[in-house]
């Protein structure tokens, strides 16, 4: 035990010797955390709307301003050259255009069905399918206030409407940040332990200290330890900063225990620096190990559910994910965070969690050669 | 001349000589494209919901199976009572919850009006609101046809939709060129910026910097081997991105290339330059990877639309240089458009490479004195 607090004690000594890293390790994640938290959000604010009114008359003017009404479509650019609508489109100074024909007004008067031409860029598919979703439900709706109003004389029964009420639970507002914080937060701490942890031992390879180490009576899984401990300590302090932040910027909330949320960071850190300690005991140079790491880095965050939702993925993409802790400790932050869910609801994922850790660290200390 | 070739024939042989790096730089980018391009997706597929039906009649239950039949939810649990509510949406089994009062069908035969509610996890925003707006778009479109059928409505507004540039409305054309221009820039500066301050760390700068060469033959020397390499990675991706997902290249391929190439010495001239602000290769990789990592995902398009961002964030991603190849690139790639629609990314991007050259140069020079 007193063999591993020495190697510890000199690993804290090596970090903070370099003044930047010292700092660096403390300072970056803070700041990129509190740009970075209120910067994402998906909701659609506005669509940028290019209008083609052939029509020009009280009908088209009042479904001009039913869809402005909505506050998510803001008319941008009135035109009656379509070549101009359509290289609008093309610079992306507007997302749509909306096309209504000559007689629209005197079609609709008589009761005739008129057809209006919607054209959205796609490059986007997901906000252009919302945008879409959006207009046509204007559009529906004012269909119906027409097709009520020409009957409403008959049987005011004979329309039948099914309203549609929705609550959003855990994040009633919606808040973006508070869906982001747990990610950029989980990011930032994975990237930490993983650089330092992971260069710090190549790099004694490459100086050739690591040899050494070898030569004294310190034991494979003393080593690893000594390597894993320090680093975890950081990233750990990170998450608790970052939370702390979080809690004071953000007003983020934090329903669940504070300790489990520690307990599963733990488990996922022990993964991520077995990871990172195994590729580094595989790795000649710090050139390869930061390949290497850099590859599985990108797949953790990309595939986490950090951005985007793993539910929509493939399935041989799930499978991938069974083994990509970062999935676990995103979904049981987020659940711990805003939903307050107890063990019984992550007991799961922390065990999955800690089956990672432990398989990753057992091979880096198996793989760990004292032999040169 | 002929030194400035000597020293990239030295660049050369240190890169080959490294088989699992360069196999991994080839590798790298490759592999995220073919996993990114089916995995990273905003679309609703296959969402697990729970259906929780106080009035199982002919409405509601047919209604359900609409729901369930789109292709979009998949339902998991059938609840019994308003308790089960909380259990399901905590435990993260399910993403939204649809509500079905008493008296549902009843209601909307005899009155005309009956209401539905739908309770989501706001966890995951984006995806909450989708899936709210998806359920709606089902049940009104439900209605409608009900409407139709049965008391000969027809509806006089009869909106029809073009989607331009992706018609079938594929996620990869947005996330495709995104992780392109993400892990080129990435690994394009991870490399420059290790292969020098390594020469650093090693002392061997120190034997080039005594040599006749001068600071920017060094910087071209170390430059040119790696925008071979990228050409080559470059050339596969992209041939990759059109046979696997169809990826178009509507416009000049020349183009396409040119500012690809612009845009990978830019990534190379980042790397130089943060190399020489650094003291070792840990310093080096930390700065290039916290300085890209998350500000390239974030400001540069790549999965948030910057133009819904405060204002600060679309001033500030204009520091971006992800930024401007994406729009670039989506504008010959996607839309087929010329130099015309894209002179201006190209302006920004060789004015930063230029910059970052510049700089490393001088920085370069006081080292020497």
């Amino acid at each position: 035990m007193r063999t591993v607090l020495y190697l510890i004690r000199k690993e804290f000594k090596q970090i903070f010797r370099d003044v930047f890293l010292g700092k660096a390790i403390i300072a970056i994640p803070i700041v990129q955390l509190l740009i970075f938290v209120p910067a994402v959000t998906l909701e659609i604010k506005r669509v940028n709307l290019c209008i083609i009114d052939r029509d020009m008359t009280s009908y088209s003017r009042g479904l001009l301003e039913g869809i402005q009404a909505s506050g998510v479509f803001r008319i941008k650019q009135l035109t009656l050259a379509e070549d101009e609508a359509y290289s609008l489109l093309n610079s992306n100074k507007s997302d749509m255009v909306i096309h209504i024909p000559l007689g629209f007004g005197k079609d609709i008067g008589r009761g005739n069905p008129v057809k209006i031409m919607v054209s959205v860029n796609a490059i986007n598919a997901m906000s252009a399918q919302l945008s879409w979703v959006y207009l046509n439900g204007i559009i529906s709706g004012m269909n119906m206030d027409i097709a009520l109003e020409n009957i409403g004389s008959l049987l005011p029964t004979n329309l039948k409407q099914v309203d549609v009420t929705h609550r959003i639970w855990y994040n009633e507002m919606l808040n973006y940040k508070h869906f982001m914080l747990p990610g950029i937060l989980t990011i930032l701490i994975t990237v930490i332990g993983m650089i330092l942890g992971g260069i710090n031992l190549v790099k004694e390879k490459e100086i050739g200290t690591i040899e050494q180490i070898n030569v004294t009576p310190i034991k494979k899984h003393q080593f690893i330890i000594a390597k894993m401990l320090p680093f975890l300590a950081i990233s750990l302090m990170d998450l608790a900063f970052g939370l702390v932040l979080g809690r004071i910027f953000f007003k983020m909330p934090f329903v669940g225990s504070i300790g489990l949320l520690f307990l599963s960071a733990t488990l996922f850190l022990i993964a991520i620096l077995g990871l990172t300690l195994l590729i580094s005991i595989y790795s000649h140079s710090q050139q390869q190990f930061l390949f290497v790491a850099f590859f599985f880095l990108i797949i953790f965050i990309l595939m986490g559910g950090i951005f985007t939702p793993t539910d929509s993925m493939p399935l041989w993409a799930k499978r991938i994910n069974l083994f990509n802790p970062m999935v676990y400790q995103m979904r049981i932050t987020r659940m711990v965070m805003l939903k307050g869910s107890g063990l019984i609801d992550i007991g799961k994922d922390l065990l999955a969690l800690l089956t990672i850790g432990i398989t990753l660290s057992v091979l880096a200390v198996r793989g760990y050669r004292k032999a040169v | 001349m002929r030194r400035l070739l000597g020293f990239i024939t030295k660049e050369f042989i240190h890169i080959f000589r490294d088989l699992r790096t360069l196999i991994v730089l080839f590798g790298i980018p490759v592999t995220q494209i073919l996993l990114f391009g089916y995995v990273i997706t905003m679309e609703i597929n296959d969402s697990s919901i729970a259906i929780l039906d106080l009035s199982k009649d002919e409405v509601s239950l047919n209604l359900s199976d609409r729901l369930c039949s789109s292709g979009f939810f998949r339902q998991k649990e059938n609840l019994n009572g308003y308790d089960d509510i909380e259990r399901v949406l905590r435990s993260g089994k399910v993403k939204a919850v649809v509500v079905f009062g008493e008296g549902f069908g009843c209601d909307l035969i005899t009155r005309g009006k009956a209401s539905m509610s739908i309770i989501a996890d706001g966890t995951e925003p984006n995806y909450a609101t989708l899936v709210c707006n998806y359920i709606t778009a089902i049940v009104n479109d439900f209605s409608r046809e009900q409407n139709e059928v049965e008391t000969g409505t027809v509806f006089l507004l009869q909106p029809e939709v073009r989607m331009f540039f992706n018609p079938e409305l594929k996620d990869q054309f947005m996330f495709v060129p995104g992780v392109m221009a993400y892990v080129l820039i990435i690994i394009c500066a991870l490399m420059t910026s290790i292969t020098i301050t390594r020469e650093k760390e090693f002392g061997t700068m120190e034997a080039l910097l005594v040599s006749p060469l001068r600071a920017g033959h060094i910087i071209v020397g170390k430059v040119v081997p790696y925008m071979v390499l990228s050409f080559v990675t470059l050339v596969v991706i992209l041939w990759v991105s059109w046979l696997v997902f169809e990826l178009p290249i509507r416009g000049s391929l020349g183009l396409l290339i040119g500012i690809s190439m612009l845009y990978i010495l830019l990534g190379l001239s980042l790397g130089i330059f943060i190399s020489t602000i650094s003291k070792n290769m840990q310093q080096a990789i930390f700065i290039s990877l916290m300085s890209l990592l998350l500000p390239t995902i974030i400001l540069s398009g790549f999965i948030f639309p910057v133009e819904n961002m405060p204002k600060a964030y679309d001033v500030a991603s204009y520091l971006v240089p992800s930024k401007y190849y994406l729009i670039a690139i989506k504008n010959i790639m996607i839309k087929g458009l010329g130099i015309g629609y894209v002179w201006k990314e190209t302006l920004a991007m060789c004015f930063m490479s230029a910059i970052f050259i510049l700089l490393s140069i001088k920085n370069f020079k006081e080292r020497l004195q």
